[in-house]
């Protein structure tokens, strides 16, 4: 919390023989390859040690709210898509539930299991696809990061087989799914979940306690509970710092009070990125624990609930939240009676984790800043939306 | 779903208070925001100590039509003027109580809105405050930071408002066709 130009509290320039010290000044990004899109930070070293650290917000701006406040309802729902792009069914499902607090509808019992499904497997996408891209920035190319890409293409054939399409899904209705699942999806799925396992254990393996990961992890990027609370951080970095807070288990939206799961969480002594990088694995199990209920319960019957065809609600204000991969993912929706919003905003993860880097990066090296940045898990599409 | 907060007692605490029933939501004074926001999240009975959402919202000056019901019983509708305003809007949760949201809202003029930031009592206010100040042109008192946070420092003008225009100053199709024309007709685009 400073302007551009000062620098970390109570850090003095050290004069070495009587020569005279200066900072340096990196502008790192838009198109650095670690900062996963279009990010720039300002940073001010001294020798490799980070001094200040501004980041730079806006490439990827287009106004997705003024965009939603001049189309209809339902019209915005494939640009929910686009805001985090790893995880459009989450994203999908924030929408959905906000506009269903707007009017009564009723969602039928298979489309809240299918529901369920699509999220959780959006999850094990996110935080496989999150490790990969976590190993790559400290420096482990390609091997961990094409591990994952082969586990994330199983699940992506299984949404191309439900929705059409691998990554702009635009699944979900107000009042359900737009589409049921073909036949034989549920088997597949259920193939696809049951050897999951098989990898996250080979995975484990592989990174849990491998020495590198650990000397280059531990101990860096630490953020306390108060801290995190204070700031708003959600998901798994909250947990990480400490704090049991799951809106699965909160608001129990949806059918989430039916399955058994477990939320990791860390004592909060810590919060460094190894205790990231372990939430996200052992929330991994916990999903595959719920898809192993959800496949088991979920019955026949319709997938669209008496939606009506011309959304227009009566004047309210709703605000919508589920659990995100990435944190809460909010939609805050007034609605004037007409069939348009009147305000829609997006309140998105990514952007209001990345307000406590300026506070774990001061005193680090340049290089550890890159994997903080990248145990944050930040999807650009939805910082700048 | 999440439990709600219970808000007559911040009424009677704090007189200056409304609570707006069709929206779910307390009105705050701007020039008692900050007192009240750290009392919300310091007193027991409350300790939201958790800001999810800050953004703006514009309301334009606008004709209400109602429904007044006359001591005869007859029903006339009766046209007022809604004058425009500016609220910033917050929705509090507490992770220690695990209930929530309080809709927690200033509300101030919108020729030239000010409101009292709430970045020392919640700092997940800082970069949505920041938002709030580009895109609506909200000004916040005390924010330690206030810059654009998405729109270039340069850019003139508030997107998100709802008389916001576009500038006419890039370069349109080659062929103006429709609305494009009639700007063009207007002399205002340079084809």
């Amino acid at each position: 919390m400073s302007s551009a130009t000062a620098i970390a509290p109570n850090y003095e320039l050290i004069q070495q023989d009587g020569l005279e010290t200066s900072l340096l000044e990196v502008s790192m990004g838009p198109h650095h390859p670690s900062t996963h899109g279009v990010f720039r930070m300002d940073v001010k070293l001294d020798g490799e040690t980070v001094v200040d650290l501004q980041p730079v917000f806006g490439y990827l701006h287009r106004n997705h709210e003024k965009l939603a406040e001049n189309m209809s309802y339902l019209g915005s729902m494939p640009f929910t898509d686009r805001l985090d792009y790893f995880n459009s069914m989450t994203n999908n499902w924030a929408y959905a539930l906000a506009a269903e607090k707007l009017v009564e509808i009723e969602v039928p019992e298979r489309a809240d299991y299918l529901r369920v499904i699509m999220a959780e497997l959006t999850r094990l996408v996110n935080h496989v696809s999150l490790v990969g891209f976590f190993i790559n920035d400290l420096g482990a190319l390609g091997t961990p990061l094409l591990y994952a890409f082969r586990e994330r293409e199983k699940i992506l054939d299984l949404f191309e087989q439900a929705s059409g399409a691998r990554m702009m899904c635009n699944y979900f209705r107000f009042g359900g799914l737009r589409n049921d699942v073909p036949e034989g999806w549920l088997d597949r799925a259920r193939d696809v979940v049951d050897h999951f396992p098989v990898f996250l254990d080979e995975y484990e393996q592989l990174l849990c306690e491998n020495e590198i990961i650990l000397s280059r992890t531990q101990g860096v990027g630490c953020l306390s509970r108060d801290l995190a609370i204070s700031a708003g951080i959600t998901g798994p970095m909250l947990r990480a710092s400490g704090v049991n807070y799951d809106i699965r288990k909160v608001d129990k939206y949806s059918i989430y009070d039916r399955f058994q799961f477990r939320v990791p969480y860390t004592d909060g002594n810590v919060g460094d990125c190894y205790d990231r990088f372990m939430v996200r694995m052992l929330e991994m199990r916990e999903s595959i624990r719920i898809l192993k209920q959800a496949l088991d319960g979920i019955g026949d019957g319709p997938v669209l609930g008496n939606a009506p065809k011309v959304f227009k609600p009566k004047p309210a204000e709703v605000y919508g939240r589920v659990e995100a991969p990435k944190g809460e993912l909010g939609f805050y929706l007034i609605a004037d009676g007409t069939p348009k919003p009147y305000r829609y905003r997006v309140r998105p993860p990514s952007l209001i984790n990345l307000t406590v880097l300026r506070d774990m990066c001061l005193g680090q090296k340049v290089a550890d800043a890159v994997i903080i940045l990248g145990s944050i898990d930040i999807v650009l599409g939805e910082v700048d939306r | 779903m999440s439990h709600t907060v219970n808000h007559e007692s911040i009424l009677g605490k704090f007189p200056g208070t409304n609570w707006d029933q069709e929206a779910g939501a307390l009105i705050v004074p701007t020039v008692q925001a900050k007192e009240i926001a750290t009392w919300l999240r310091d007193n027991d009975a409350f300790l939201l100590d958790y800001c999810s959402n800050v953004t703006g919202v514009d309301y334009l000056e606008c004709e209400v039509k109602e429904k007044v019901t006359k001591e005869d019983g007859t029903v006339e509708t009766v046209t007022r003027t809604e004058p425009s305003r500016m609220d910033v809007v917050y929705h509090l949760y507490s992770m220690q109580k695990q209930t929530g949201p309080l809709v927690f809202k200033q509300r101030t003029n919108r020729e030239q809105p000010e409101v009292e930031s709430l970045t020392p009592v919640w700092r997940s206010c800082e970069l949505q405050e920041r938002e709030v100040f580009d895109l609506f042109g909200v000004n916040f008192k005390s924010h330690p930071d206030q810059r654009r946070i998405l729109m270039w420092d340069e850019f003139e003008g508030h997107p998100m408002r709802k008389d916001y225009t576009e500038p006419f100053d890039y370069e349109w199709e080659p062929t103006p066709h429709d609305e494009i024309l009639e700007k063009h007709q207007r002399g205002k685009v340079i084809v």
